[in-house]
């Protein structure tokens, strides 16, 4: 096991890993900028450098600041957390290079998994179902071609891309000539490739993502699924597991598929494979996010495993030691995730200082989070400001157990997302499980 | 016990060294008389500690305070103000005060340096990067030591403007 990691992310994450570093023994070294020079949860690492100005280029993106603080902090691993670096192929070669030891994918199967039409192959290949779509990167023309021969409406998507970000839909030729040099010119500058490729759009999708595991001695485990439809322009909102419309042979088909996909690219530590289920449930593999994820806490209290204590026991060198008959789903857990937004004003972000926080709590309840009164929401970070979790024996008593703790829920005086989230949870709509991603904006 | 004339007007005295020299902390021992003075912050002293009873104050040789911080501030060429430049870590590394473990340091206490002046030399990544002053003035106060570990934007060295 390390002695000692760095964490190279900021925010509630850092708690998160600070908490399993601790309670394996290992100590944690947190990195900050100037913006987050306050920040509480810095106290409770065992030491914590300032490693560049606010803005994120310069600090938590900054490669050679964090590989400098890795050095001179005399740390043994790095975890990337999710977003910022996390995904960054150069980034866990460097790591390599300098001796670290990158608590995530080796970069080769990062690198593979990470092009969306690499991964599609693969897929192909395994026999994991795959929306009609392009075999390669597209130019217009093509696209227009094979958005004929699929049948409209048709995807476009970043190659490079994830997170939901560089992609858009078009219902004729004419909307997707007109969307392709947006998409092309947002691909660029989000993700500094261009290429895009195109996937026949299913109507009306669930999002069910399939969380895995795999050591570095081949050996490959699934934590079940979650489902991610409650979404605004493709970011997430609320999560949950399981599946509320998931039989049991269609589960295990899925995570089954998910474990051949990451087994084939040779993977390890933690990914999770997305997917669309259509109205049919017939399943149609998406892309593989070669990281942990938010919503991983949903995941922990249906399964009762610690996937961050997982991430850095593999990192380690230490084997899985879980058999799949071993990892069992009890019960139903939903998160929903708190952003410091306005709801009513279209959810612009609200940054600002925290002056009054009553947090939930009580049976069924899990707040993950690093806000408390007094902490001020920095303008140059994402706005998600906390995990709030329910978990019952029933799905129904989930989203009792959710509305009671929104409800109890203070966060002031900044604008935050909890009158939002309780809107969805009440919806009879959600009540009933018939949602798929267009729910959110064709609702509210 | 109640504080004599003497020993008010000494602490007056003590606290004016204080702020002119932008010292935060003083502590005089004579045998068993003893004096703590400390800042909270600037222009505010506070006496936090009363002298042991029976002690006389106006019996500790402040004159020899004086002498000692006036000497260090002619050293450093401290005026009486408090407006001093200060020279930052841009990196995370390792910070070294001479370009090689035998040779003389870049600067000590009273260098003179412009704004080319290289400073020191901080360590990141096996690359040696030369830190350049950026500020013309003498050197007043140097905060790290060979081989410490700095963050960014870490206070290495503050400088007396010209």
């Amino acid at each position: 096991m390390f002695s000692r990691i760095l964490i190279a992310n900021r925010g509630e994450i850092v708690l998160r890993i600070i908490r399993a570093c601790h309670e394996l023994g290992v100590e944690a070294v947190a990195v900050y900028s100037e913006a987050d020079r306050d920040a509480a949860y810095l106290q409770l690492a065992d030491d914590a450098v300032c490693i560049g100005p606010a803005n994120a280029a310069e600090s938590y993106l900054n490669i050679p600041r964090i590989i400098s603080t890795a050095e001179v902090m005399d740390v043994e691993a790095i975890h990337p957390g999710y977003g910022f670096l996390a995904e960054n192929v150069e980034f866990a070669r460097i790591c390599r290079d300098c001796g670290l030891t990158f608590i995530g994918p080796p970069a080769e199967a990062m690198e593979l998994l990470g092009n969306k039409v690499r991964a599609r192959e693969l897929a192909n290949k395994v026999e994991v179902p795959t929306a009609a779509g392009s075999e390669n990167a597209v130019e217009e023309e093509q696209a227009v071609k094979l958005a004929n021969t699929f049948g409209y409406p048709v995807m476009i998507k970043a190659a490079a891309g994830g997170g939901g970000r560089g992609m858009r839909v078009a219902h004729n030729d004419q909307s997707l000539r007109s969307a392709f040099a947006a998409a092309k010119a947002e691909a660029e500058a989000a993700f500094g490739d261009g290429s895009l490729y195109l996937e026949k759009y299913v109507v009306e999708p669930r999002h069910v993502e399939v969380q895995v595991m795999a050591d570095n001695e081949g050996s490959a485990v699934h934590f079940f699924e979650r489902d991610c439809s409650i979404q605004r322009r493709h970011q997430k909102m609320i999560e949950e597991s399981p599946c509320p419309v998931l039989d049991e042979r269609d589960r295990e088909k899925l995570c089954e598929a998910a474990l051949r996909l990451i087994k084939e690219a040779k993977y390890v530590n933690a990914a999770t494979v997305e997917f669309l289920l259509d109205k049919d449930k017939k399943f149609y593999f998406i892309e593989v996010n070669t990281r942990i994820q938010v919503e991983h806490p949903v995941t922990e209290l249906v399964t009762g495993h610690d996937l961050i204590k997982l991430q850095i026991k593999v990192a380690a060198g230490e084997k899985l030691n879980l058999d799949q008959r071993d990892i069992k789903h009890t019960g139903c857990a939903i998160e929903c995730r708190i952003n410091a937004e306005d709801p009513k004003n279209n959810f612009a972000p609200c940054p600002g200082t925290i002056t009054r926080y009553i947090q939930p709590g009580g049976p069924g309840v899990r707040v993950d989070t690093h806000v408390y009164q007094g902490y001020t929401v920095p303008t140059n970070y994402d706005s998600m400001v906390c995990k709030l979790l329910a978990y019952q024996d029933s799905r129904a008593d989930a989203i009792t157990t959710m509305k009671r703790a929104l409800g109890e829920f203070v966060i002031e005086p900044i604008k935050t997302t909890i009158p939002a989230c309780l809107d969805i949870i009440s919806h009879n709509l959600f009540a009933k499980g018939k949602v798929d991603t267009s729910f959110v904006e064709r609702h509210f | 016990m109640t504080l004599k004339n003497d020993d008010l007007q000494k602490i007056n005295e003590l606290i004016e060294i204080m702020k002119q020299n932008d010292l935060v902390e003083v502590e005089i021992k004579h045998g068993d008389d003893r004096i703590f003075l400390k800042r909270r912050q600037p222009e505010q002293p506070t006496v936090m500690a009363v002298p042991v009873a029976g002690a006389n104050i106006a019996a500790v040789p402040i004159v020899d305070i004086t002498q000692a911080s006036a000497a260090e501030a002619a050293a450093a060429g401290q005026t009486q103000k408090n407006n001093l430049a200060l020279i930052k870590s841009p990196l995370v590394g390792t910070f070294y005060a001479t370009p090689s473990p035998d040779s003389a340091p870049f600067v000590e206490l009273g260098s003179h340096v412009d704004t080319q002046t290289v400073v020191c030399v901080i360590e990141a990544m096996k690359v040696m990067n030369e830190i350049k002053a950026e500020t013309s003035g003498t050197i007043a106060e140097i905060l790290v030591s060979n081989g410490q570990a700095v963050e960014y934007g870490q206070v290495l060295f503050k400088v007396k403007p010209d």
